[in-house]
């Protein structure tokens, strides 16, 4: 398709689509399209974040009991990580930017490695939710909420009514569904980064065709930034009390 | 009778040897296509498919309402076929209609480009309709599902044991599909503009587009999730819309109609894209108040997003709500009015012509024009808790969507045809179908809002036996209606063979798409053209001519 015959458009890179006027046309338009699909991902998480919104102010003593069975160092972890890779895919970026395709490599490699790490550590806290009866619908029990255990070093904290202890469900609910489309985001992210791996090692990016890259970077940062929400509101309810 | 057709002189005129449809040959050239032009007739043709199978389930629910027993089919049968009509109408066929068919084939050439700003994304999008479509028909074939449309919770994920899942996956993917068109449209408009084309100077078709386009992309990612959700509690049980774990199932309203109210102008807005270019043309004068016009598609979008509860009045929701929203409501009614009026006064002292598309045009007014007040009596609380879920509503919603949408879409097919083909349809079979389809409609609607002002619930097989009468009115009007569709079916297809050469320019339209050959070369322009006319400038169009005669001479 982006065949351009010689002699006739001196001034056209090849990987010019042929139906662009400019090369800057067809930047700004795929970096335009690259925002706007970032706003239909803000409206999809939005209508969980609504959820979450309402259900928190319904049933707060539920979700302050829930958020304190989350593990704060796992979580904290999990941001730093995160944020790291936002920092060596800006690196990425850059690298392609300026045509360094050692440091496109690399920055890719560490920018998977860090994704994976997160997941991983994500899995751990899935498993220990699975463990503790956490997981609202396949495995769950309230229980742990109106009677809890003394954790060591830990002041006990005081159990839930039954009723409200139930609603701990919906925290469950909504904590397995923002982190899970938050992890299927990355999961499909990492896919991308594989393909971008292949295509930077054969040395596909080194003409300055770099405009994939350039939005994959915005989609990678977006999905940090929910992580940036996702965190302080499922993991840090009134840890200041 | 007047006409402002002019075709090409017949014994001469050949289409064009090289065009669109010519220039690659093979099954695969359609497949791999990234062409706007050819995409457009994919979509045209997987749209009608389903909108035939949509259109047997109407008649399997017209006959089935022909007696007050449950007799042609049973009960739940009945509710399968209902949901089936309104989820394939609604998601395989209104919203993609005008958007996904003309919207794709005219938007770049109206605003002087080559192709949608992202090709691959285009055709991706059809194959993502595809499978949304083949979804839901394997859910229908393996038991259907009988939620109806809108998957009403706690209904639809916990007590009934229909193709939940499977439909919803499918209305998953066939959004995504309706995302990346709009998302192609805005960047498209935004950025591929011509040298001149300036915002005021676009067709209204692009104006609207644009509007829908936004309430496509802002809109649509709220179902998705809205039905993720329902599909995790439906399969490992989470409690977001449980009342029994403490979930909400108005919450599940909320998300939904947050979409669902906000398609209703995405079904509708292309449509009134089309109707300005029609009126416009057939009456040989700018559109009147063209930037009010504009403007009026944006303001429905903006307003249409604050509007959803109005569906909800009867659910539980607030007092004080249910007024902001009805006020709110109320306040849709100005954009849409404002159109209806200036297309009026464009009609007002225009040379009228009545060709095809017009005539559906003219459908469009007054069915739309019923449609809109009738949905004023259901934005007011206290008539809509009279009327809600009787037929009342069945009659407005089809009154603004089969009257408004489907007369706009088949105008705008009839208009752009001798585009698109190359050929002209036959004129008086045509005005034939169009007069047909309206009275068709009348007959088959008009009575469903006198059975809900008589109190006839909807989504019932059965009645008491005192709505009969005006039962079999609608039944009769619906095989009139039938008869009104399936007559372009037939008569399009026959004129892609020998239809009458059309030529560029076969209405004397303004419109970029009408100065460049019909159909259109691959790129559509030989060179982009440089804009200097406004939009509908009939006099511009006159000079162009004098100066070719000058050439010639």
């Amino acid at each position: 398709m982006a065949v351009v015959h010689e002699g006739e458009h001196h001034e056209h890179p090849a990987y010019q689509r042929h139906h662009f006027v400019s090369m800057e046309q067809q930047k700004e338009s795929a970096s335009f399209g690259m925002w706007l699909f970032l706003l239909t991902e803000i409206m999809f998480f939005g209508g969980m974040f609504t959820a979450y919104l309402i259900y928190r102010n319904w049933y707060y003593p539920a979700f302050v009991a829930g958020s304190h069975t989350l593990s704060i160092v796992l979580g904290t972890t999990n941001t730093a990580v995160l944020i790291t890779s936002s920092f060596t895919m800006a690196m990425g970026v850059w690298c392609a930017e300026t045509r360094k395709r050692g440091g496109l490599i690399l920055s890719i490699i560490l920018t998977l490695i860090l994704g994976l790490a997160f997941l991983g550590i994500k899995s751990v806290e899935y498993h220990e939710k699975w463990v503790q009866h956490h997981v609202p619908g396949l495995r769950f029990d309230a229980m742990t909420f109106v009677h809890p255990k003394a954790e060591p070093g830990q002041p006990v904290e005081p159990g839930l009514p039954l009723d409200m202890a139930q609603h701990t469900e919906i925290y469950f609910s909504l904590y397995f569904a923002m982190t899970g489309m938050h992890a299927l985001h990355m999961i499909i992210g990492m896919g991308l980064l594989v393909f971008m791996l292949v295509k930077a090692m054969r040395g596909a990016y080194d003409n300055g065709n770099i405009a994939f890259i350039e939005n994959f970077g915005l989609y990678w940062h977006f999905v940090d930034i929910v992580w940036i929400f996702l965190f302080p509101l499922l993991y840090l309810i009134s840890r200041h009390q | 009778m007047s006409s402002i057709v002019s075709l090409p002189d017949q014994t001469t005129a050949r289409i064009p040897k090289r065009n669109y449809l010519t220039n690659e040959n093979g099954i695969l050239s359609w497949l791999l296509t990234g062409d706007h032009k050819r995409i457009a007739m994919l979509y045209l043709i997987s749209i009608t498919f389903f909108f035939f199978i949509g259109g047997a389930l109407a008649g399997l629910i017209r006959l089935e309402l022909l007696t007050p027993q449950s007799d042609l089919m049973a009960t739940d049968t009945y509710n399968k076929v209902f949901s089936m009509h309104g989820i394939i109408m609604i998601f395989l066929f209104l919203v993609p209609s005008v958007p996904a068919t003309l919207g794709n084939f005219l938007i770049p050439i109206m605003v002087g480009a080559k192709d949608l700003a992202f090709p691959k994304i285009n055709l991706l999008s059809w194959y993502l309709y595809l499978a949304g479509g083949s979804l839901t028909l394997w859910a229908m074939i393996n038991g259907g599902v009988d939620t109806g449309w809108t998957f009403t919770t706690p209904l639809s994920t916990h007590y009934v044991n229909t193709n939940v899942v499977t439909t919803g996956l499918a209305i998953f993917v066939a959004g995504f599909s309706s995302i990346f068109t709009g998302l192609n449209f805005i960047v498209t408009i935004h950025r591929m503009r011509a040298p001149g084309m300036t915002w005021f100077k676009l067709p209204l078709f692009v104006w609207s587009h644009y509007a829908a386009s936004i309430l496509m992309v802002l809109g649509t990612p709220v179902l998705a999730i809205a039905i993720v959700l329902v599909l995790l509690e439906r399969t490992i049980g989470i409690g977001v819309f449980d009342p029994t774990k403490g979930g909400d199932p108005i919450l599940f309203q909320h998300l939904f109609w947050f979409y669902s109210h906000p398609a209703v102008y995405i079904m509708i807005l292309p449509g009134m894209g089309v109707i300005s270019e029609v009126i416009s043309t057939f009456s040989r004068k700018r559109v009147f108040g063209y930037s009010a016009v504009a403007f009026s598609s944006v303001a429905i979008a903006v307003f249409g997003f604050f509007v959803w509860e109005h569906h909800m009045f009867i659910m539980g929701v607030s007092n004080y709500s249910t007024l902001v929203f009805s006020l709110l409501t109320m306040l849709v009614a100005v954009p849409s009015s404002i159109k209806i009026f200036n297309w009026a006064f464009t009609l007002y002292k225009g040379s009228i012509t009545f060709e095809t598309p017009m005539l559906y045009a003219f459908g469009f007014m007054g069915l739309f024009t019923i449609g809109g007040l009738t949905g004023v009596f259901l934005g007011a609380s206290g008539t809509d808790i009279h009327l809600t879920e009787t037929y009342f509503i069945v009659a407005h919603f089809h009154f603004v969507m089969v009257g408004g949408m489907l007369m706009a879409f088949l105008a705008g097919i009839h208009f752009w045809w001798p585009k698109m083909t190359g050929r002209m349809y036959p004129e008086k079979i045509s005005q034939l179908a169009a007069v047909v389809t309206f009275i068709g409609f009348n007959f088959t609607f008009f009575p469903q809002f006198l059975l809900g002002m008589l109190g006839m619930p909807r989504r019932y097989a059965a009645y008491p036996p005192e709505f009969q009468v005006l039962n079999v009115f609608s039944t009769a009007g619906a095989t009139i209606l039938g008869v009104g569709y399936l007559l372009p079916m037939i008569y399009l297809v026959w004129s892609l063979k020998y239809g009458k050469i059309a030529g560029a320019n076969p209405w004397q339209a303004t419109g970029l798409e009408w100065q460049i050959q019909s159909p259109p070369l691959t790129e559509n322009f030989v060179e982009i053209p440089v804009v200097t006319q406004d939009a509908y400038d009939y006099e511009w169009l006159e000079r162009q001519k004098e100066h070719e005669v000058t050439q010639v001479g």
